[in-house]
């Protein structure tokens, strides 16, 4: 009976298939975003240089949802509470027991991949919409846990911890704000780099296998259970380097910070850049970020209705995201060449 | 013919010289200031859990919109910047670099909430930006020492503790207090100031209960608090929570002495909803007048600020507490800017908000003065008390200080 519930809310791909080739970027325009990356903050304002920080710190976070939705078609409205737990993870070693923030960043990640292949346990029993309930459940209750009386001594309580900003080592001579983003510039791309080779890997194919059709992927010998955990794991654990990274770009974690909406903000993030399409994440993440401020300048009291305006033209025009307008592009740039 | 032309030119060319350069001796900007206008950067959560308070923005906004029509600050225009961070931390911290950054605003004024402030405390010090009156009732905004650069403007919830403190202390000191409060930074700075307020006596306090604002109802506390045998009830409770903690009462038929904080003395948001008739007796404090009552209706400042209400803010409510506060606040920034003349460093705003003397705004208590200097960044500390009865409160007794010093 419950099957059969199951086989109807499944039915018909939730995660349209996406060849994994297509899932990156040529090695051409890869160096083009690159160089963008890397030269801007030497032309830009100190505050522009924060917000690509920001950019990049999302961009990890929609990317690691993007490995779990995209890779292994399993949906999760719960990566604020991954988020936080990282976040407080490295607020909480820099701030308490004085270690150095770039070390604390390994141990969010691990506590976090931890913490997500846990979750990852009972929530195989669910899938599609239930799935997304349940994280959704997690997501909500994060932020009453961060309260609790019982934890306050670590966490600080309602009051939140405020973070002391990293200085440049070794006597560089650039800014907090300059050090911080190349700083996130090397892990994000060290992550993406790892996460492309991951999705191209014998596990990427497994994950792949199950979000396409799942009993077809096990009776070809691949562990469903190992590898939809596996899946719940690395995008919990990515997802928790980005919280410590948001932690020191921000100088500040409270409860307040993790709520439902930035849940919700992240999958927003990932379906603009297109599902299952990594680069879109970068894309994603700079829409949640700037977007908002467009509608906020277009008029105060409709900021939420201006969003809301500007989010379905997305859908209703590219309904596949950032992925698309990059698919018309290419093809452009092809019929130019010949 | 020619010399006295010369000779004319000479003169007009050396009073132009000298009045410019006493000019150039008296006039100092720091970023966001200039001859022709001041730039204020605010923070509100227009959208989000919070956005009732959106109102305080937009009365602000309306209020420099009314000082820029009558000429400005010694002839300068107010450029009001005001952005919304939903009440979500991590955005107010974006904002926050926003305005000081990018807009280049002189300083910060009157963003609002706890944590969003507390995020963004360190950088704003560390900018040397003022974060001036501070929207949040915490007591940590006075902390001239190690933050020069941030000042509140409410009085404190401890400020406010101590007064029911005190009242208790006099009135009835073999009382069993009962404390109901809410598990969060507003509930346990609030406990603590009536612990300290009672000092040796804390023992009054017989029993506390708190309840989380993701409770439903806080009945069953309420039923605690009676079968403990306390006969004063303080309700440390935002709106809907005082609400339902009136309504309980009347319907336990329980009769203990009732002080509600401040916070929730709304006629509008609390008492009417939990009906008049249960509310007769509760006490509570207060520091402004409330736009509800009647007996204001006659008082020069409350008449000031319902002719601006009429004539730049129409949408405004009058019985909104939060239209009150906000031409508070924003006419005590006018003052400060206006003590601060031609000299707009941020450090000279920090001196002149340091060295505020009796001022009163129009919407505050008739006697409630704001008073501040170099070690004390709290600018209200005092409140008087009042009672409901009838329809309205009434104030009785003198005008107390709640400061925190002893």
């Amino acid at each position: 009976m419950s099957a059969a519930v199951e086989e109807v809310v499944t039915e018909g791909q939730a995660v349209e298939a996406v060849p994994k080739r297509a899932m990156t970027l040529g090695a051409g325009t890869s160096l083009v975003v690159l160089a963008i990356l890397v030269l801007t903050p030497l032309v830009v304002k100190n505050f522009i240089i924060f917000q690509m920080t920001q950019v990049l710190i999302y961009g990890l976070a929609v990317l690691a949802l993007n490995i779990l939705t995209g890779g292994s078609g399993q949906f999760s409205l719960g990566q604020s509470a991954f988020y936080a737990i990282g976040a407080y993870t490295s607020a909480i070693l820099m701030e308490q027991y004085g270690v150095n923030y770039a070390l604390t960043l390994p141990v969010a990640g691990i506590i976090c991949f931890a913490a997500g292949f846990l979750f990852g346990q009972p929530a195989l029993r669910l899938s599609g919409v239930y799935l997304a309930l349940a994280t959704f459940a997690l997501a909500t209750a994060m932020p009453q846990l961060l309260k609790l009386g019982y934890f306050e001594k670590w966490t600080g309580g309602v009051q939140g911890l405020v973070v002391t900003k990293p200085d440049a080592p070794f006597g560089l001579p650039v800014s907090q704000d300059v050090w911080l983003y190349y700083f996130t510039l090397v892990i994000t791309i060290a992550i993406y780099v790892g996460s492309v080779n991951l999705l191209r890997s014998r596990s990427g194919r497994a994950f792949m296998a199950i979000r396409d059709n799942e009993i077809a992927a096990s009776s070809m010998g691949v562990n469903v259970a190992l590898y939809k955990t596996l899946a719940f794991g690395v995008s919990a654990g990515i997802t928790g380097i980005a919280g410590g990274l948001g932690a020191i770009a921000v100088q500040f974690v409270a409860p307040d910070s993790f709520t439902i909406t930035f849940a919700i903000q992240l999958f927003l993030g990932m379906v603009v850049g297109g599902v299952g399409w990594l680069p879109g994440s970068i894309v994603g993440a700079a829409f949640i970020i700037f977007v908002p401020n467009i509608a906020e300048s277009v008029s105060k009291g409709l900021s939420g209705a201006v969003f809301g305006v500007l989010l379905f033209l997305v859908i209703f025009l590219i309904p596949h995201g950032a992925r698309q307008v990059a698919i018309v592009g290419q093809q452009l740039a092809a019929r130019f060449r010949r | 013919m020619l010399s006295k032309v010369q000779r004319t030119a000479a003169l007009a060319a050396a009073v132009i010289l000298w009045t410019s350069s006493a000019a150039l001796a008296q006039k100092r900007y720091d970023t966001g200031a200039s001859d022709t206008e001041i730039k204020i950067g605010n923070i509100m959560p227009y959208s989000g859990p919070a956005s009732a308070y959106g109102v305080i923005g937009k009365t602000q906004q309306a209020y420099f919109d009314k000082i820029n029509a009558e000429g400005g600050i010694n002839g300068r225009k107010i450029k009001f910047i005001s952005y919304d961070d939903g009440y979500s931390p991590p955005k107010t911290f974006e904002q926050a670099r926003r305005l000081v950054e990018s807009d280049e605003v002189l300083l910060i004024f009157n963003s609002l909430g706890t944590a969003p402030n507390t995020a963004i405390q360190k950088y704003m010090n560390s900018k040397k930006v003022p974060q001036l009156f501070v929207a949040s009732g915490a007591t940590k905004w006075n902390d001239t020492k190690n933050f020069p650069w941030t000042m509140g403007w409410q009085p404190s919830y401890q400020s406010e503790a101590h007064i029911y403190a005190k009242y208790l202390m006099k009135e009835k000191p073999d009382a069993k207090i009962g404390v109901l409060y809410q598990n969060d930074d507003f509930g346990k700075d609030y406990l603590k100031g009536l612990k300290d307020g009672l000092g040796a006596k804390a023992s009054m306090i017989t029993t506390e209960e708190s309840y989380e604002t993701s409770e439903p109802s806080i009945d069953g506390h309420i039923v605690k608090l009676k079968n403990a045998g306390v006969d004063v009830f303080i309700s440390i409770t935002t709106p809907k929570f005082a609400a339902q903690a009136i309504k309980k009462l009347a319907e336990l038929d329980w009769h203990p002495m009732h002080i509600v904080s401040n916070v929730s003395a709304s006629v509008g948001g609390v008492i009417k909803p939990a009906g008049f008739e249960n509310s007769q007796g509760i006490l509570s404090a207060a520091y402004a007048k409330d736009g509800a009552d009647p007996q204001w209706d006659n008082d020069p400042g409350m008449k000031k600020f319902l002719d601006f209400l009429a004539k730049y803010y129409p949408d405004g409510n009058r019985l909104d507490g939060s239209t009150v506060y906000g031409y508070g606040v924003a006419q005590t920034l006018v003052k400060v800017l206006q003590m601060c003349g031609d000299d707009l460093t941020r450090e000279n705003v920090m001196k002149q908000a340091a060295s505020l003397k009796d001022f009163e705004p129009d919407t505050l208590l008739p006697g409630v003065k704001i008073n501040t200097s170099p070690t004390n960044f709290a600018l209200i500390e005092q409140l008087q008390m009042m009672r409901f009865k009838g329809e309205k409160w009434e104030l009785f007794g003198p005008i107390i200080s709640g400061e925190l010093t002893n």
